[in-house]
């Protein structure tokens, strides 16, 4: 057993100025993403890029009801347009497998489940051509009579025994409404945030190419070798013959963790055709096929001492699915390991929907319960009467609060005291509207941040070659995270060498198998798979004398399976803290946020550079949920309607000011040899419930609705 | 995207008779907003005469103002040193909308012409009155957040969405038209049209009309004390929920002249000719211009959803004059 180091001084991200890796033992990384070049010069190949002869090019045509059944497709009057090779629906689409994932079983019924759903695709030699097709054919529909709101009321919301990642549905410990009814100080706040939609700057696409029973798939995916699976099950072929390359990804937030309707279209199609066919998916069908984070309602019900001491925490969330594919996600389960007290409940309840699939969207789950949670928590620290900081402190655990078992390491304290003093949060006036500069109101808020510390099996390859540089090969993907120079980083510290000597292969299912890019487990379950077959080559060649003793390239493969299953049972989680200043205008109710501070520990920090770019991605995308993001269901019509990035607001560069970035040198050994968590995840998770109470400590209005906007402080 | 044919005008006339000539041509400034709009199915020219080398120049007029080509790119009129000395208002207006990149291709006629962003007509899927005659508002009962508030009908509740125009509003700018039946002048007033029964129509333009330059007017005391507050849900690259744009002169504590225009709150920019008269001639404050705000949008027939466009419009120029109040004619603010 490892000792973890604790947090004795913190490192600051921007503090590590970039450095040649001559030397061999690689302390620090190459400040430089290894395809940044490629990337910047637009060399690096994205999977709608791939150059193909003889190209189709297919559009999809999507529902525009949200329940019913496709009765007809007119498919002669657009197959005689010039130009159009194909027409498909389901009622002349090839028979599909199933494989237990309804969402890849496009055109094989008529039903439609939700608008924006796939129910058309139409074949042409250009993109222009096969748009305008797709526009110009005629479905018709008979609709049934569709319910797109969620509402904690309706009778058919129930608790499943299982929501994502596995967890219970429901869990209780001690007793909760007696506790709280005892409890001296007590909170009742419900809280609400919208549908969220993931919208990485690549849309999903695939560029499918089959010839002679061989399928490659160029695919924008968070990881391939599902995809391999799920295609060549579906399309009933031998996953031999399925390929899946995804070089270069750009970005995908949960949204191409699993394969979606675009993959299995191309691949339908270049099969069905004999020629490679295109599908790309644009920004609309984003917001209806790839998945999307449910909207959700939160009561929470905190029982204190009257020093903050919780003695109860009940946190009951709903949420929403599609009736076509059940997805729950696990919103509460952050609540149940965040604080200590005897008496707990949390509970999921769902509500199925004509609705899109919900999905993962960056931390499903901690993201949208610890709004709730870390707003509550707010509100409590504000009735107690005292600080935020404090607040959490006292109520930290020395073991899960609910399992009863040790964490590997948690240092959420560390990062509260460091955060705290790096943002001067002992200047801060905790009576709202007490700091006015000209027509702004000036407040400052704080919140807490979690993330498990997930890995999963992974495989690896290492060469060394007689001419003294080394390949390592995993079917790894950087969907722009930097995972890729990650892999490097470890594998030249592993092997002892210089990077330069070092050349990574990852995105192609061709190369040892390993997990998708979800979970914030990459870095973790690659790396560690990538340094441990580094580490045998090492030895290897250290008995062959070094590589002059080599007479041949040699190749070692090694796995993480039996170290993952010969782990002790901890729970394993990074933390986090994150203070933010706002100013909020007392004509409009215009809230900016000038300042955000956020420090983490999340195990052993392997590149700099790129991961304070994944703390700040997930920090902005936590303002950008706390200020701006909003899917609007239409309930007429269903489907989101503000679906593009006019309608639903990011934030722009405008609305993120200074934000500091620092990191506990924390390694959490029990975790993996290496000491690393994960980071992609854990930025956005606190930030809204930090910007809200921020809110109100600038204005006294409390917010408990998601996104926070100017009529919400006007209407006060 | 149809498919649709293409022509580069060498010339006014030139474009006016291509396009006078086409029911189906459509001229191409930019193309910010028709070349989104074609991709949602929701404008579909089947030919583009492109007049964006046309008339991209800003002339002096010799009785005073500023004469500016409708090819003129946001970006360029909102840069202009003399506009940003005698029409402040007008540069700020320019400058808080879209993106830099768009400003960049945008032009003042066309910005002008925009079509709203509400979203049932930008979805060719769903009924819109202003899209396809009598198909229907769901807006109403539906998402209007962003919708208007005044001058708004049954049958459409759009905004239009330029910031440009509110401006313009204040300084009574005139729209220099060019058509197959000769020149017009118009005022905003008389170039913009209310929905009423028929919200297709955003202008009095009739097909073939081209704009061609719009004039402002000479520099003034008035004009110079101008500005433009917009507010949004994000600080960039948002339409107004509400803005305004305003000119105020006063003496010894008393307004002797104002000039008041609002956007984001009607389907065209609303000059508030009733708030300007309450306004002149009485005290400088805060809560008088409030109060005459107030008077203005008593017309108002807000919606559920953006009821809260009243207090954000008021608040905005009361704010907004009591700034500008508080500046001296050389530009100066009195603290």
């Amino acid at each position: 057993m490892t000792t973890v180091t604790t947090a004795a001084t913190a490192i600051s991200a921007g503090a590590l100025a970039p450095q040649a890796t001559g030397g061999a033992t690689i302390t620090r990384s190459p400040a430089h993403r290894v395809e940044g070049r490629a990337k910047v010069t637009g060399a690096a190949r994205y999977a709608a890029e791939y150059p193909a002869e003889d190209l189709v090019h297919a559009w999809p045509v999507v529902a525009t009801i949200a329940a019913g059944r496709v009765t007809d497709v007119d498919t002669v009057a657009v197959e005689k347009l010039p130009g159009v090779l194909r027409v498909w629906w389901h009622g002349n689409a090839p028979v599909l497998t199933d494989v237990g994932m309804p969402m890849l079983a496009v055109l094989q019924s008529d039903e439609v489940h939700f608008r924006g759903e796939v129910v058309a695709l139409v074949a042409a030699s250009s993109p222009e051509i096969a748009r305008e097709a797709a526009g110009r054919l005629q479905v018709t529909y008979v609709e049934r009579d569709h319910d797109v709101r969620l509402d904690p009321e309706n009778p058919g919301v129930r608790t499943p025994e299982t929501v994502n990642a596995g967890y219970p549905g429901l869990s209780e410990r001690g007793d909760p409404d007696g506790a709280y009814a005892g409890s001296p100080v007590q909170l009742d706040a419900t809280y609400r945030t919208p549908g969220e939609h993931n919208n990485p700057m690549e849309p999903h696409a695939t560029t499918a190419v089959y010839a002679a029973g061989d399928l490659t798939l160029y695919d924008s995916n968070q990881g391939g070798h599902p995809v391999r699976q799920a295609v060549a099950g579906v399309l009933g072929l031998p996953v031999e013959r399925v390929r899946v390359i995804s070089a270069h990804v750009g970005g995908g937030f949960g949204s191409k963790g699993l394969p979606r309707p675009n993959v299995i279209l191309a691949a339908m199609a270049a099969r069905e055709l004999g020629r490679p066919v295109r599908v790309v998916f644009t920004r609309r069908h984003l917001f209806a096929l790839v998945g999307y984070r449910t909207p959700t309602v939160q009561r929470v019900r905190l029982g204190a001492d009257a020093d903050g001491r919780l003695r109860s925490i009940d946190h009951d969330a709903v949420v929403q699915t599609s009736r076509h594919v059940e997805f729950v996600e696990q919103v509460v389960t952050a609540t149940r390991m965040m604080y200590a007290a005897p008496n707990r409940r949390t509970r999921h309840r769902v509500q199925a929907l004509d609705v899109p699939i919900p999905s993962w969207l960056r931390a499903p789950g901690e993201c949208p319960g610890m709004f709730a949670l870390e707003s509550a928590m707010d509100e409590l620290a504000n009735d107690v009467g005292i600080d935020p900081v404090e607040l959490r402190i006292r109520n930290e655990p020395t073991v899960d609060p609910e399992l009863g078992i040790a964490f590997s390491s948690r240092n959420l304290v560390g990062c509260l005291r460091r955060g705290a003093e790096l943002f001067g949060w002992s200047e801060r006036d905790p009576r709202p509207t007490r700091r006015r500069q000209g027509r702004w109101l000036v407040g400052a808020g704080m919140a807490s941040s979690v993330y498990p510390g997930y890995a999963s099996p992974a495989t690896a390859s290492a060469t060394a070659r007689v001419d003294g540089t080394f390949a390592v090969s995993i079917n790894a993907t950087d969907i722009g995270t930097g995972a890729r120079t990650a892999m490097l980083v470890l594998a030249a510290e592993a092997l002892d060498v210089d990077p330069d000597l070092v050349e990574i292969c990852i995105g192609d299912s061709d190369l040892p198998r390993a997990g998708v890019a979800g979970g914030s487990s990459g870095t973790t379950s690659w790396g560690w798979a990538v340094h441990k077959v580094c580490r045998v080559l090492a030895g290897k060649l250290s008995e062959l004398g070094g590589v002059a003793g080599l007479t041949a390239d040699l190749t070692l493969t090694a796995s993480t399976s039996a170290d993952l299953k010969a782990r002790e049972e901890l729970s394993r989680y990074a933390f986090g803290a994150q203070f933010v200043e706002v100013r909020v205008n007392i004509d409009t109710g215009e809230i900016r946020v000038p300042r955000m501070v956020g420090v983490f520990a999340a195990g052993r920090i392997i590149n700099p550079s790129t991961a304070r770019s994944q703390f700040i991605g997930g920090m902005t995308m936590g303002l950008s949920m706390a200020l701006h993001e909003g899917g609007v269901m239409d309930e007429v019509f269903g489907g989101y309607a503000n679906n593009d990035l006019a309608g639903y607001h990011i934030a722009s560069c405008a609305d993120v000011g200074s934000i500091e970035v620092e990191w506990l040198d924390e390694r959490d050994t029990r975790i993996n040899p290496l000491g690393t968590k994960g980071i992609g995840e854990i930025g956005i998770v606190g930030t809204a419930a930090a910007v809200a109470n921020a809110v109100h400590n600038a204005t006294g209005v409390r917010v408990r609705s998601l996104p926070i906007t100017m009529e919400d402080i006007l209407a006060r | 995207m149809k498919e649709f044919g293409y022509l580069r005008a060498g010339s006014v006339a030139e474009a006016i008779e291509a396009v006078a000539a086409d029911a189906n041509a459509a001229y191409l400034g930019g193309g910010t907003n028709l070349v989104d709009l074609m991709r949602l199915g929701v404008a579909e020219p089947l030919r583009l005469v492109d007049i964006s080398g046309l008339s991209n120049e800003i002339t002096e007029l010799e009785a005073g103002g500023l004469l500016v080509g409708a090819g003129v790119s946001n970006s360029d009129l909102a840069a202009d040193l003399r506009v940003r000395r005698a029409y402040p208002m007008l540069s700020q207006a320019l400058l808080s909308g879209a993106s830099g990149q768009l400003r960049n291709v945008a032009t003042v006629g066309g910005n002008l012409l925009q079509r709203t962003r509400c979203l049932y007509f930008q979805d060719t899927s769903k009924p819109c009155n202003k899209r396809v005659s009598g198909s229907g508002c769901p807006a109403r009962s539906g998402i209007h957040r962003d919708l208007g508030i005044l001058g708004t009908s049954s049958a459409c509740v759009a905004t239009h969405p330029s910031d440009m125009a509110v401006a313009l509003a204040v300084l009574d700018a005139r729209v220099l038209i060019d058509g197959p039946s000769g020149q017009r002048r118009l005022s905003l007033d008389d170039f913009y049209r209310l929905p009423a029964d028929d919200p297709t129509r955003d202008t009095t333009l009739s097909h073939g009309e081209l704009i061609t330059a719009v004039e402002l007017p000479p520099p003034s005391p008035l004009f110079r004390v101008s500005g433009y507050r917009k507010a949004r849900d994000r600080a960039s690259y948002a339409f107004a929920v509400g803005s305004v744009a305003a000119a105020i002169a006063v003496d010894d504590g008393s307004v002797t002249d104002v000039r008041l225009a609002f956007g984001a709150v009607a389907p065209r920019p609303w000059r508030a000719r009733t708030a300007e008269r309450l306004i002149r001639g009485g005290p400088a404050t805060a809560a008088a211009y409030a109060a005459a705000v107030d008077v203005e949008f008593g017309a108002a027939e807000p919606l559920p959803d953006n009821a809260f466009k009243v207090p954000l419009s008021r608040n905005l120029a009361a704010a907004l004059l009591a700034e500008l109040a508080a500046v001296d004619e050389q530009g100066k603010r009195s603290t």
